[in-house]
């Protein structure tokens, strides 16, 4: 059966009258603070550091100025190692509007190799960053899950202070 | 059941904060809050409540950037797009209901973070209609202020004298990083900024954040021998701002409906009498008259008593003793909860520099500003 009426794709529908496009100037200068500014700082030096809860004697990786757990304030600084487990890690073929990805992107959650952790905590010093050298059957396989990786820095001359200074995690 | 401010604290108070950041103040302020009301905030607290709005953020879904600086982890937390104000009345239906025996409130704003605010507040005007682009969102408080002057007979001159009495008076009070000693004739002779408004009568931006501890009578008894109760509170919404052509003009419906309600719990048949001053809205200068008004507390003429000295800090009903948001700046949706911090501070006599005498209740109100048509209203008392 012919349904009456006509076609149109999205991108007609959009051009109608009554569907106004409109790109939001949104500009901001956010204050990274007393605790990310020095985790910062210490990435432009290549070194990934995290403060010490002096109530609880967590390590806060990203660092905070506080414990949300104790709701005490952060105690000593410490440089933590760069190496580590892959805790979880996933890849992503689309985009949020479910667009697909130009090649896909594989990140992962990294569990390092905290001093005093036993490596099977439920809550631990991680960092959320891509996977390089693993591919996406690594991934799917599970193969990947438990691997030993470390952080594969941009020449220290390219290195800006933000986490990307950290290229990706690697095997080795 | 009465319920009432067991504890307060504060972080900021400039222009500029650049060495913290949002999530750093709101924990500073927290922590003062509880340990001016002397409770744990892991162990203590029943209910989190917190005033932010997205794009004053930068944050999508920064309410999930809530719980961790106020000790609200694991906890219920409830944040609320408004004034912070509306937060404190949030904590009053959760205390009055009986299900909450303690609940911590907080409010911040870093403007200074904020590069296109101008753009920011575009996106507040309803998206069909943002192609006329006026300037500024200020144009409404012109509009406000050239009708008030219509109907109530106020001339520029009164709106200049509200920024001098709140300019100066906040040279006294040390949160008050906008203060200036003024004179008249310098407002006056200003170039107008918004048309009948010179740029000594718009207030500036504070970085900010405040916390606040409510608590039901019987814990608020335990915690402190005078706490400041919160007799009644209340708020309102007028017209989106959306269709800013339906909003009564040269008034503030929500702000009488709010104090209306408010005054009705507090059992307030003649505010002005029954209370010792007030903190009220005065981003703008003339809202303050306007406010005054729509308060109930000049059914002679806000701008003539004025004249006389009446709302001066030494006059018979001081208004804005603090410095007023002329003073102390605003700071998005922490501006009503800069403004209670002032009123507490004053009845608890903590007030420094900007110390009255014997107050024992007052009248905080609060607007959510441009371009917003709402408005909260609060009774406190020692």
């Amino acid at each position: 059966m012919e349904i009456p009426g006509k076609y149109v794709r999205e991108e007609e529908l959009r051009k109608m009258k009554g569907v106004i496009e409109y790109v939001p100037k949104a500009k901001y200068s956010y204050s990274a603070g007393q605790a990310l500014s020095v985790f910062l700082r210490g990435l432009k030096e290549g070194k990934i550091l995290g403060k010490r809860c002096s109530s609880c004697g967590r390590i806060l990786l990203p660092p905070r100025e506080f414990c949300e757990s104790c709701f005490s304030p952060a105690g000593e600084w410490l440089e933590l190692p760069q190496t580590g487990r892959v805790e979880t890690a996933s890849v992503s073929y689309i985009s949020a509007k479910r667009g697909k990805l130009e090649r896909p992107e594989i990140v992962a959650i990294i569990r390092l190799d905290a001093p005093g952790y036993r490596g099977d905590e439920p809550e631990f010093p991680g960092i959320f960053h891509r996977l390089c050298g693993v591919s996406e059957e690594d991934v799917m396989s599970g193969r990947v899950f438990g691997a030993r990786v470390r952080a594969r820095w941009r020449p220290a001359e390219q290195r800006a202070g933000s986490i990307t200074d950290i290229e990706c995690f690697e095997r080795w | 059941m009465r319920t009432a401010i067991v504890g307060i604290g504060w972080s900021g108070f400039r222009p500029s904060v650049p060495e913290l950041s949002f999530t750093e103040m709101m924990y500073e302020a927290a922590v003062r809050a509880y340990e001016d009301a002397g409770v744990d905030a892991r162990r203590d607290v029943d209910v989190f409540v917190s005033c932010q709005e997205d794009f004053w953020e930068g944050i999508a879904i920064n309410d999930e950037f809530a719980p961790d600086p106020v000790g609200g982890v694991m906890r219920p937390t409830v944040t609320v797009a408004g004034d912070g104000l509306q937060c404190v009345g949030q904590a009053y239906m959760m205390i009055r209901s009986g299900l909450a025996e303690l609940v911590a409130v907080e409010a911040h704003g870093k403007p200074s973070d904020v590069k296109t605010l101008q753009e920011i507040y575009e996106l507040a005007l309803d998206p069909q209609l943002r192609a006329l682009k006026p300037g500024n969102p200020f144009f409404l408080a012109g509009l406000d202020a050239v009708a008030y002057m219509r109907r109530s007979g106020a001339r520029r001159e009164h709106f200049a004298l509200v920024a001098v009495k709140n300019r100066r008076r906040g040279l006294r009070n040390p949160r008050a990083s906008h203060a200036a000693s003024i004179e008249l004739k310098a407002v006056l002779n200003a170039r107008p900024a918004i048309y009948p408004l010179t740029r000594h009568e718009i207030a500036g931006f504070t970085d900010a954040a405040i916390s606040v501890v409510m608590a039901s009578e019987q814990k608020a008894r335990e915690l402190r021998s005078e706490p400041i109760w919160l007799e009644g509170i209340w708020w309102s919404t007028e017209v989106g701002s959306g269709s800013v052509e339906w909003h009564e003009w040269g008034s503030m419906p929500s702000a009488r409906l709010a104090a209306k309600e408010a005054y009705r719990q507090a059992g307030l048949k003649d505010p002005r009498r029954q209370t010792d001053f007030a903190e009220v809205e005065d981003r703008f200068s003339f809202m303050e008259l306007l406010f005054l008004e729509e308060l109930g507390m000049a059914p002679e003429g806000a701008h003539k008593l004025l004249e006389s000295g009446y709302f001066d800090a030494e006059g018979s009903y001081p208004v804005n003793p603090s410095g007023g948001s002329l003073s102390l700046g605003t700071s998005f949706e922490a501006t009503g909860l800069m403004r209670l911090l002032e009123a507490v501070l004053q009845l608890r006599g903590e007030a420094g520099g900007v110390q009255l005498r014997g107050a024992e209740r007052a009248v905080v109100a609060s607007w959510r500003g441009v371009p917003s048509y709402t408005s909260a209203v609060a009774v406190l008392g020692r």
